[in-house]
């Protein structure tokens, strides 16, 4: 923590952290107690008069039938998204591991995805899924299917969790195959002698010894898919066709900025802030301490 | 390789030629769509070949009207873009470097209260206290202005961790010689320590750079002057006028506008974007 060598007390220190602290204190800390306050208050619809109710908010969430199946819906959105954007980045980084010459070439034109907005993504998804226009429902009629995502609950999932799923593949690419770079290429070799083709291999070697980068990475994506793929949903579904695609991190947006429930919306906050809590430690004591070879 | 199967060879350069076609599809289709005039790009099936009309966009984008009932030109969100990104790498960056100095080299009471009261903002993303971080920007009359586009985004802990780690690893004779020599904490960061953390300084500002130019629900809050919007934010209201005027061509291009910057900083350093990545996130 402290280095063994170090400068006496002075006032010096105070000034140096002084910065941090303050900007932490005035956008971090009294914000963030601010929401814990507010779910604890129901205020009127003018924001004139608010009540002290205890954990009403949360009761009322948790009764919410809607809120509920948005944790469904939640969970069933950042499964998907970190599967498939994790497995794809799996398959492309074990067959970029395989490559000699150009190896870097490959890892620049899959990683410069991950500098795109997620707004952007979007935005580029719902182009070429436009119904009128889109490249896609164009092909997609030939083959007799009718794409409309402004309709149709189940494609507009699909929509978004494609976009977000797309972007995502970048970074789990990076650290897929930095974690295979990182293995010792005698244990490959002894099991070829041995007689493994790459397949068995790579299934037998390499996947099992990457597995402390898999933990890692679900976590991550889970994060991600939980909170920056707001602009995502933002720009192509807005959370709709009957808030089909209205996920926890969308609905505390809209609760409070458009449906001006501030209490409910800070409770959702709470909730969600806990969530993130939790993953943080978990990240940090099961997957970095007991998923090691 | 492990050994010599041809075969093998062929397949894994397909896949990987598959999955380069599959990640550039989007921007492929918007760099064609950027490439023609809005005439071709309402006729159904719309081109997948780049047309003429590139440079005619690129000019009309960026310094004509742009788009219809957008008033600003993008040429300014672009600028109120870098200069956001520019205020929160720069601003994340400096408080960190000396937060971390203090937390590492000093011994003063409250060092571990002022350690952990870091820490903690570690966990809380901006999304869950949003609401309260935009009445704090709003009562300090921080709306519309770059300090309250970057200021509330630079409290976090990502960088001083990382600094803070980086300075452990600096052997502590480093110090001691230093003093010997007669140098003071300050001459000791300037000199010694912000030379030897210099490429995690640019690592770090690689990231945190795509961080600030992305941002999208902070900026499309706290921003209603089109003066201050950024282009990232504009795609959205861009996206909404397109039912009335489907100014397709323009829209594609001003999406490629907003990508391009964080692209370039990538693929241009790659290799100091993969060390920030790795670094800040483990």
């Amino acid at each position: 923590m402290l280095k063994r060598v170090h400068f006496p007390s002075s006032p010096l220190p105070y000034l140096l952290v002084a910065p941090q602290i303050i900007v932490t204190l005035v956008f971090f800390m009294w914000p963030a107690s601010q929401a814990l306050y507010q779910s604890l208050l129901i205020e009127d619809a003018f924001g004139l008069s608010s009540e002290f109710v205890w954990f009403e908010n949360f009761a009322a969430l948790l009764d919410d039938e809607q809120y509920l199946s948005t944790f469904g819906r939640t969970a069933v959105f950042s499964s998907l998204v970190a599967f498939l954007s994790m497995s794809v980045a799996l398959i492309l980084a074990g067959f970029a591991d395989r490559v000699v010459k150009g190896a870097t070439m490959y890892r620049t034109l899959l990683i410069w995805p991950y500098a795109v907005a997620p707004v952007l993504a979007g935005a580029l998804w719902v182009f070429m899924f436009n119904p009128t226009l889109g490249i896609f429902p164009y092909f997609l009629e030939m083959v007799g299917i009718k794409w409309n995502h402004y309709l149709n609950g189940r494609q507009a999932m699909g929509l978004v969790i494609g976009a977000a799923a797309w972007k995502q593949v970048a970074y789990n690419f990076l650290f897929y195959l930095a974690a295979m770079q990182s293995i010792p290429r005698s244990i490959i070799e002894a099991a070829a002698i041995d007689g493994a083709g790459p397949v068995k291999r790579f299934l037998t070697q390499t996947l099992p010894l990457i597995s402390p980068t898999t933990f890692f990475l679900i976590v991550i994506n889970v994060v991600y898919a939980f909170f920056e793929t707001f602009g995502i949903i933002h720009v192509v579904t807005q959370g709709g066709p009957a808030n089909a695609t209205t996920i926890l991190v969308y609905k505390v947006f809209n609760d409070g900025f458009v449906g001006l429930d501030l209490g409910g919306s800070a409770a959702q906050s709470v909730i969600l802030m806990v969530i993130v809590i939790v993953m943080t430690v978990v990240q940090f004591r099961y997957v970095e301490k007991k998923v090691e070879y | 390789m492990v050994e010599n199967r041809p075969i093998m060879t062929f397949i894994t350069h397909l896949v990987l030629v598959l999955g380069v076609a599959m990640i550039a599809l989007p921007i492929w289709i918007t760099l064609v769509a950027a490439s023609h005039d809005e005439v071709r790009m309402l006729q159904v099936p719309i081109p997948l070949w780049p047309g003429t009309h590139f440079v005619e966009n690129l000019k009309q984008t960026l310094f004509g009207s742009g788009f219809s009932g957008d008033q600003t030109p993008v040429w300014r969100m672009m600028l109120n873009s870098l200069v956001m990104a520019m205020m929160i790498s720069v601003g994340k960056i400096s408080i960190s470097l000396i937060s971390a100095f203090a937390i590492v080299y000093f011994k003063f009471p409250f060092r571990m209260g002022f350690f952990w009261m870091i820490f903690i903002t570690l966990m809380l993303p901006v999304e869950v206290r949003i609401l309260p971080t935009f009445e704090v920007v709003a009562n300090l009359g921080l709306l519309n202005s770059y300090w309250g586009l970057s200021i509330p985004l630079i409290a976090s802990a990502t960088a001083t961790f990382m600094f803070r780690q980086v300075f452990l690893t600096i052997p502590d004779e480093m110090l001691e010689s230093a003093r010997i020599d007669g140098a003071g904490p300050m001459r000791f960061f300037w000199d010694i320590l912000l030379p030897l953390s210099r490429t995690n300084i640019a690592a770090l500002f690689v990231i945190l750079f795509i961080y600030g130019w992305n941002q999208y629900l902070w900026p499309l809050l706290i921003t209603t002057d089109t003066d201050m919007t950024t282009i990232v934010m504009s795609i959205k209201q861009m996206l909404e006028s397109a039912e009335q005027t489907p100014q397709w061509n323009i829209i594609m291009m001003t999406a490629f506008l907003a990508m391009l910057p964080p692209i370039l900083v990538v693929v241009g350093m790659q290799k100091l974007f993969v060390q920030g990545l790795t670094e800040t996130d483990k």
